[in-house]
């Protein structure tokens, strides 16, 4: 069950109902259609765009003042890793320097997003050299993920680097509370240990509507827990953006 | 091998917890985190630990005020409500924010892009800005980072700013404020956020104190809700003065016994974290009472809500009482009101330890769960040794190592690094006289056994920072002014290091390959006199 809700001061928005839900349970993994709600020229996942870079020194994130589709689907090839990966695998301390709040620095933060997984354990590297994003834009793990430190670093740099979503078993609740605040990624709880049944490389579907991962390589459908009084948060685009919809902070300054 | 006292009538942990939780003694609204059973068995060696009672109270009806714990009191007063339940979300009025170098740059970016760049914070009193974790560095990224939040609080006027600016000596100004004329001093400098904090008398009971920084729970030895928060919750604190926070259960740890002189609070929380895993108190509160609790000093219960994360926990506490009140009598001056557990307050589990049982212990490689005695670790050869950070390098902290050197008489065999945590600390170092040593000081104790001088108080090599941070683990070569020099160099297994701080996943103090053994002061201190991991009733009994 997601933990950290956000719930008090609203009806509740649940994903599956706020949109027109655009698609149906796949029969078969090959015929994949994910019309996103509004149509975007390059990819599946249909959160908002960043917007282009303000001249200010910092980072726009999706904004809630600008007309955000909320997320509907993700689709993209999946990394796999285990239990308790804290957030010093995720984004190592001697890359704290950069300010998140930094477009520049956002960037690079993304280029070293996991590069803290011991290669013994990981082989296969998240990111290869020299890349700002990742090939794998959805990340299943095990217990406990982004244990240890409070450093939003950790899912910013996950977020840099193109993760859309992450599907753990459980979380660190300090890492599932930035995820939620930043909607950086989107976290979700999947109710078996897909750590041990996908593998880095399959490709996955995830449809929030349905709560269902669809394992394409693997032919397998996998129940995720619904996202539940985090939705709304997430769905605003993060903290601020819910609080404006609640009437609880003014309207962004222009 | 200890004595059994395990309480014959309670089922397993795992049985006993899940039994607990979401019974009809809450309220419907509420959902809890549920953890995992936890994929290790309890270590048989470990018996001295009865098995967790849970507290049921019968049902209530909704006009009865029903027993609060600390924490959802605190919460309850902190949000203006009378009554609060695990699982309710409220807007919390925060006492203080606490934020440092390396999160503050990216809190006040997230302020003033969401509050404009005009925006002023919502109380230049409740802000306390302590740069700690890479100070002494030439990393240029580290140096921009302090030069910001010194910006930040020259522009909004921020009453506690504990500034640097002569990163080539930290006492500059310190000690001869009126004298030192110099444009770089450093009256202000403290060190380690949280260890500032309580000197600097900014931890009161019954308040709410947020700090980006996942070892807030500190500041729970107060009897104050105290929990780490990124960025954004921390930009939006910034604003507004309020978050919204779930409250969280609250698991009992009942600790009783006299404490035995060779452990420490580490050996407490290591055995706490060891028995419920490191999510075994995911989204709860940790609350320790008892008799040994009791008999703690503010620094001791310190270390001990200092890991209160490292178990998954969202906050720790520990109830106020003389020896809070003496402690904060010469620092504070602002009022404050304790909040105490009701005696009909409900606990999700009560888990009972008697002290007396207990052993030193260690954390393994690479987890702070992976717990096991010192004494079984005997074989394992160490590189290092590493005493500091806001867990193992306070005062006390550097008076019990200094108590296993003196007892012993002999020199490290491994380099030891020193890292007070705060200036204080330091200063406490240089000047206090250690019991039974004829008057000599930690610093003195520390020459003559060998050990590295005290460095400059930072956050240092708990976990790594920029590449030149002094006791970093980076190739298998010590840094410092201790030559090591070793017959036969391994570079993977030869990076095993002994340290007083919080946390050994890979990668935590730097090479992705180094072996960290988590410990109290006593144990590190004994384990550099060995060159292995040592129990310190070696040197203590």
């Amino acid at each position: 069950m997601a933990a950290a809700t956000f719930s008090s001061l609203h009806h509740k928005i649940s994903v599956s109902n706020s949109i027109n839900k655009a698609f149906h349970p796949q029969s078969s993994p090959n015929l994949i259609k994910l019309p996103s709600k509004t149509p975007r020229p390059s990819s599946f996942n249909s959160i908002s765009p960043k917007p282009t870079l303000s001249p200010l020194s910092t980072r726009p994130r999706a904004a809630a003042d600008d007309v955000a589709a909320p997320a509907t689907a993700f689709h993209g090839v999946c990394y796999v890793v285990g239990d308790n990966i804290d957030t010093d695998q995720i984004i190592p301390a001697e890359y704290l320097t950069l300010v998140p709040s930094n477009p520049e620095e956002y960037k690079k933060l993304g280029s070293f997003a996991l590069i803290g997984l011991p290669a013994a354990e990981y082989p296969t590297r998240f990111m290869t050299g020299g890349e700002f994003t990742s090939k794998y834009s959805i990340l299943i793990a095990g217990d406990n993920f982004g244990c240890g430190s409070s450093r939003e670093h950790a899912p910013v740099a996950l977020g840099a680097a193109g993760v859309k979503a992450v599907v753990a078993e459980s979380y660190a609740r300090i890492f599932f509370r930035n995820s939620v605040s930043t909607g950086e990624v989107y976290p979700l709880e999947s109710e078996k240990r897909l750590c041990e049944e996908c593998k880095t490389g399959d490709v996955i579907t995830i449809e929030l509507g349905d709560s269902l991962l669809i394992n394409h390589t693997s032919g397998k459908e996998y129940k995720l827990k619904p996202v539940g009084d985090v939705g709304p948060v997430i769905e605003a685009g993060g903290i601020f953006a819910y609080a404006r919809k609640a009437g609880m902070i003014p309207s962004r300054a222009v | 091998m200890a004595s059994a006292a395990i309480a014959s009538s309670s089922s397993s942990f795992i049985n006993q917890r899940r039994n607990d939780v979401g019974l009809s003694s809450f309220s419907p609204n509420t959902s809890f985190y549920l953890s995992n059973a936890k994929k290790k068995m309890v270590s048989k060696n470990i018996v001295s630990v009865m098995a967790p009672q849970s507290q049921r109270t019968p049902s209530t009806t909704g006009s009865v005020k029903t027993g609060m714990t600390m924490t959802e009191k605190i919460l309850a007063r902190a949000s203006e409500k009378p009554q609060l339940s695990p699982g309710e979300n409220v807007w919390v009025n925060v006492d203080i924010l606490m934020t440092h170098d390396v999160c503050g740059p990216g809190s006040i970016g997230i302020f003033k892009k969401e509050f404009g760049q005009n925006a002023k914070v919502w109380d230049r009193e409740k802000l306390v800005i302590i740069p700690d974790h890479y100070i002494f560095t030439k990393d240029e990224r580290a140096n921009r980072n302090v030069d910001i939040l010194r910006d930040f609080c020259n522009e909004q006027n921020i009453k506690y700013f504990y500034d640097i600016n002569d990163l080539g000596n930290f006492k500059a100004g310190t000690f001869f404020p009126h004298h030192d004329l110099t444009p770089h001093a450093n009256p202000d400098y403290k060190g380690v956020c949280h260890v500032a904090l309580a000197q600097e008398g900014h931890c009161r009971p019954g308040e709410v104190l947020l700090g980006t920084d996942s070892h807030t729970c500190t500041a729970g030895a107060f009897g104050q809700f105290a929990t780490g928060i990124g960025n954004t919750d921390a930009g939006f604190v910034l604003g507004t003065g309020k978050l919204l926070l779930k409250v969280p259960p609250t698991l009992r740890f009942v600790m009783d016994g006299e404490m035995p002189d060779y452990l420490l609070a580490k050996d407490l929380i290591l055995q706490i974290i060891g028995e419920i895993s490191v999510s075994g108190a995911t989204y709860k509160s940790m609350e320790f009472v008892g008799s040994t609790v009791e008999s703690l000093s503010m620094e001791e219960r310190m270390t001990l809500c200092n890991m209160v994360v490292e178990a998954g926990g969202k906050n720790g506490v520990i109830p106020a009482d003389a020896t809070t009140y003496k402690y904060l009598e010469d620092k504070t001056s602002l009022p404050y009101e304790a909040l105490y557990s009701d005696e009909k307050a409900r606990f999700l589990s009560e888990y009972r330890f008697d002290i007396s049982k207990l052993e030193p212990l260690v954390a393994k490689p690479h987890s702070p769960d992976n717990r096991a005695l010192a004494r079984e670790c005997k074989d394992v050869k160490i590189d290092r040794v590493y005493i500091g950070s806001c867990t193992g390098g306070k005062t006390e902290d550097f008076l019990a190592a200094a108590k296993v050197f003196l007892a012993s008489g002999k020199k490290v065999k491994v380099p030891t690094f020193l890292v007070p945590a705060t200036q204080k600390v330091w200063m406490d170092v240089y000047s206090l006289p250690v019991p039974g040593s004829g008057g000599k000081t930690c610093s003195q104790i520390f020459e003559e056994a060998g050990c590295d001088t005290p460095a400059s108080p930072s956050c240092g090599a708990c976990l790594g920072g920029p590449k030149d941070t002094y006791a970093r683990m980076n190739e298998a070569q010590a840094s410092g002014t201790f030559l090591q020099i070793r017959q036969e160099i391994n570079t993977s297994s030869s990076l095993v290091c002994v340290s007083t701080t919080n946390r050994n996943f890979p990668g935590r103090m730097g090479h992705k390959e180094g072996q960290i053994y988590l410990a109290s002061p006593y144990t590190a201190a004994a384990s550099a006199l060995t060159g292995y991991v040592t129990d310190p009733r070696e040197f203590l009994q």
